[in-house]
């Protein structure tokens, strides 16, 4: 069972549709599928056993190696799993969900080349790999968020996306020259943590807060978390499969990738410690955001962004397995809520505002039993796989640093608040719109995935070998009431409570906080901050132009020409005859003496 | 008196050519510059004769060259001012003036 086979089906199937198959829809989409169904069985096959796969030599000039190869171990055969899994729920989902759209193969296409970027990154061996197939994963995310890119709005998302993420890339470009230079190579196995020894903690915390900076914009932290919501333009499997499972999770997988290349024990205090807090306050502003929301995937996207948040404290905290492993059922149980409110908004005919759903629980039964068991994993109910996951973080969180502890407590109630918050006006009292009136059971190609999903929030902890973890690791799977316990359920009641009181049975948000609502102003703020630096640089370049190019060179020239030629003009074309007589006089006597004297 | 050699025929002609160059550069009068210019001519011829009278050459016979070249060049002369004339006639016709310091459109 070739590995390499895992690159080459995704990327030959994007291929083949954009070549081939543009006319035919159902084609594309079925070998889209069948491409990703046979990506998971071989990622299942591979798992457990030993493999290895000798690197293909890319590069190879006076000093400069680069190569292509894969780094198959339980991390990266794990992920692996998660990828190929969800992406193919995803897929299946897919063929009911976008039955009615025009462009059905350009959006399989998109989804295999989607396919092919995000393997590329769990199974790079090394970092500049890793780093190409990182901005392959930037443009699949930027095509399908465009999907609809007639929509000016959905075509302003892609661009911001694209955008952000490059700013991220920036930094993570620096931070890979810069270990480069430390460490002499850029392959995973051949990392030597000792390599930062000789050098001044100040050197090796900024290498690793470059290299942070990818996963800042992939992975949406704050400041450049600004774009994950705005690609909920795309289509909602989209954003199952790439901003809630897989894309936004490369972030985090590229720091336990490089925690456990490098080791942890030379990394400085402060900079995972930076690390820890950006992720803790991430978790924190996207709870407060997604409090106010009013649609049903922007909420899911807030939450996706604090899931995230939680998911890079643990890796500050140094327990990047933790962070994983939260990786691990965040991506199941997050797909599953993302398919499922896919699943709601296609019966209530594309309407994605809570306020105009309703009563919903009793018309989409398994929609909404696995939606709910959805958030019960989200909101981690004691027995769900989120449980264990936040525990490990929690748990993370308690021994290290108690501040973040209580921020990541908080967060877990206002968890609870607003997914409640969504249940409720979503789900139960009656409907406030004809759409939900009239809304049914999707069919089976659609409930199908989420009743699998469901399936997987309770189940997922058990299956170790699917974990993508550092080899052996096993999580803590038991019930034990301890402090980080108790905090977890009384973060959990209260945030029950309030939404229970808040907002069942109400059919506007009696809640009205515009700080939330907008987003605390970020985008306003970029907005400004880029203006003004546009129009400085403006201002800067036209004086330039104006002044020093235009009036001083150009002019200088034009003038000092100008002048020379007026000192002619006023001795060789005077007007008067006798000067031009005069002239011809010299002139003839200095031709005379110079052929007849001064040349011998 | 002493016969005067080459020299002073040559001082003589250069004093005339200068002269009439002088006449040429100066003068406001067109027809003043026209006869100026015909003072150059001559001379030039009488530097030629000049050379041609004291030049004894092969076989004692005096050397006619010179002598020659001044017939040419008187014939030359007489057109080149009926040329002149005509060209002062229709310049009087057009600017109705003979001082050329008033014929300034090449001005620029």
């Amino acid at each position: 069972m070739n590995p390499w086979l895992l690159l080459i089906i995704p990327i030959a199937s994007a291929v083949i549709i954009q070549l081939g198959l543009k006319r035919n829809a159902t084609a594309s989409a079925l070998l889209s599928t069948l491409s990703v169904a046979s990506t998971f069985i071989i990622a299942y096959l591979l798992l457990g056993k030993e493999h290895s796969a000798a690197p293909i030599e890319w590069i190879n000039v006076a000093g400069l190696k680069l190569e292509i190869g894969l780094q198959l171990d339980s991390l990266s055969k794990g992920m692996m799993i998660v990828v190929t899994a969800i992406g193919m729920l995803v897929h299946v989902f897919s063929l009911g969900y976008m039955k009615n759209d025009e462009a059905k193969a350009r959006y399989f296409g998109c989804l295999s080349l989607f396919m092919f970027s995000m393997t590329g990154i769990v199974l790079a061996s090394n970092f500049v790999m890793m780093f190409i197939f990182w901005e392959l994963v930037g443009l699949s995310s930027y095509l399908l968020i465009g999907h609809w890119y007639h929509k000016d709005s959905a075509a302003d998302a892609a661009k911001k996306a694209f955008l952000t993420n490059r700013i991220g890339d920036f930094g993570f470009m620096i931070g890979i020259l810069m270990l480069w230079g430390i460490m002499g190579t850029v392959v995973f196995a051949d990392m030597d943590g000792s390599k930062f020894s000789p050098l001044c903690t100040c050197l090796t915390g900024t290498v690793v807060l470059l290299i942070f900076c990818g996963a800042i914009g992939k992975s949406a932290q704050l400041p450049l978390h600004v774009w994950l919501p705005d690609a909920m333009e795309g289509p909602t499997p989209v954003s199952a499969l790439i901003h809630a499972a897989t894309m936004v999770a490369a972030g985090v997988y590229m720091m336990a990738r490089f925690y456990l290349s490098v080791g942890t024990e030379l990394l400085p205090a402060w900079s995972s410690e930076t690390i820890a807090w950006i992720g803790g306050l991430t978790s924190l502003f996207a709870a407060l955001m997604a409090t106010q929301q009013n649609d049903i995937k922007k909420i899911l996207a807030y939450s996706t962004l604090s899931q995230l948040g939680y998911m890079i404290m643990a890796v500050g905290l140094v327990d990047a397995n933790a962070g994983m492993f939260h990786l691990y059922t965040h991506a199941w149980f997050k797909a599953l809520l993302f398919l499922g409110s896919g699943a709601v908004i296609y019966a209530c005919h594309h309407e994605q505002d809570i306020w105009k759903m309703g009563g919903l629980f009793g018309k989409m039964k398994i929609t909404a039993i696995t939606f709910i068991i959805g958030t019960m994993a989200l909101t981690a109910v004691p027995g769900t796989s989120g449980f264990f996951s936040k525990e490990g973080i929690l748990h993370a969180a308690h021994e290290s640093n108690q501040a973040l502890f209580y921020i990541a407590v908080i967060v877990a109630a206002l968890t609870t608040f607003y997914m409640f918050r969504l249940i409720f006006v979503a789900f139960f009292g009656n409907a406030k719109n004809e759409h939900a009136e009239h809304a049914k059971e999707v069919p089976p190609v659609m409930w199908i995935p989420l009743a699998l999903l469901a399936v997987m929030a309770f189940a997922s902890p058990f299956l170790g070998k699917f974990i993508p973890a550092t080899e052996g690791y096993h999580p803590h799977l038991g019930f034990e009431m301890n402090a980080v316990t108790i905090a977890s359920l009384l973060a959990f009641a209260i945030g029950f409570i309030a939404a229970l009181t808040l907002y069942k049975g109400k059919t506007s948000d009696p809640i009205n906080i515009p700080l939330f609502r907008n987003k605390f102003y970020f985008d306003e703020l970029y907005a400004w901050i880029i203006k003004i630096f546009q129009d400085a640089l403006a201002a800067i370049i036209h004086f330039l132009d104006a002044f020093i190019i235009n009036a001083m060179i150009i002019g200088g020239l034009t003038r000092s020409a100008v002048g020379i030629g007026n000192i002619f003009r006023r001795y060789a074309q005077s007007g008067s005859i006798s000067g031009y007589a005069f002239l011809m006089a010299v002139g003839a006597l200095l031709v005379i003496y110079f052929t007849v004297f001064a040349s011998k | 008196m002493p016969t005067p050699s080459l020299n002073e025929y040559l001082i003589i002609s250069g004093l005339l050519f200068a002269i009439g160059l002088g006449g040429v550069i100066m003068r406001r009068n067109i027809i003043v510059i026209f006869m100026c210019l015909e003072l150059m001519l001559a001379a030039a011829s009488l530097t030629l004769v000049a050379f041609s009278r004291f030049n004894v050459t092969d076989k004692g016979l005096p050397d006619y060259d010179g002598q020659m070249l001044v017939f040419f060049i008187i014939t030359v002369a007489a057109a080149e001012v009926a040329v002149g004339l005509a060209i002062i006639v229709s310049l009087y016709r057009a600017r109705q003036s003979i001082h050329t310091d008033e014929l300034t459109s090449l001005k620029g």
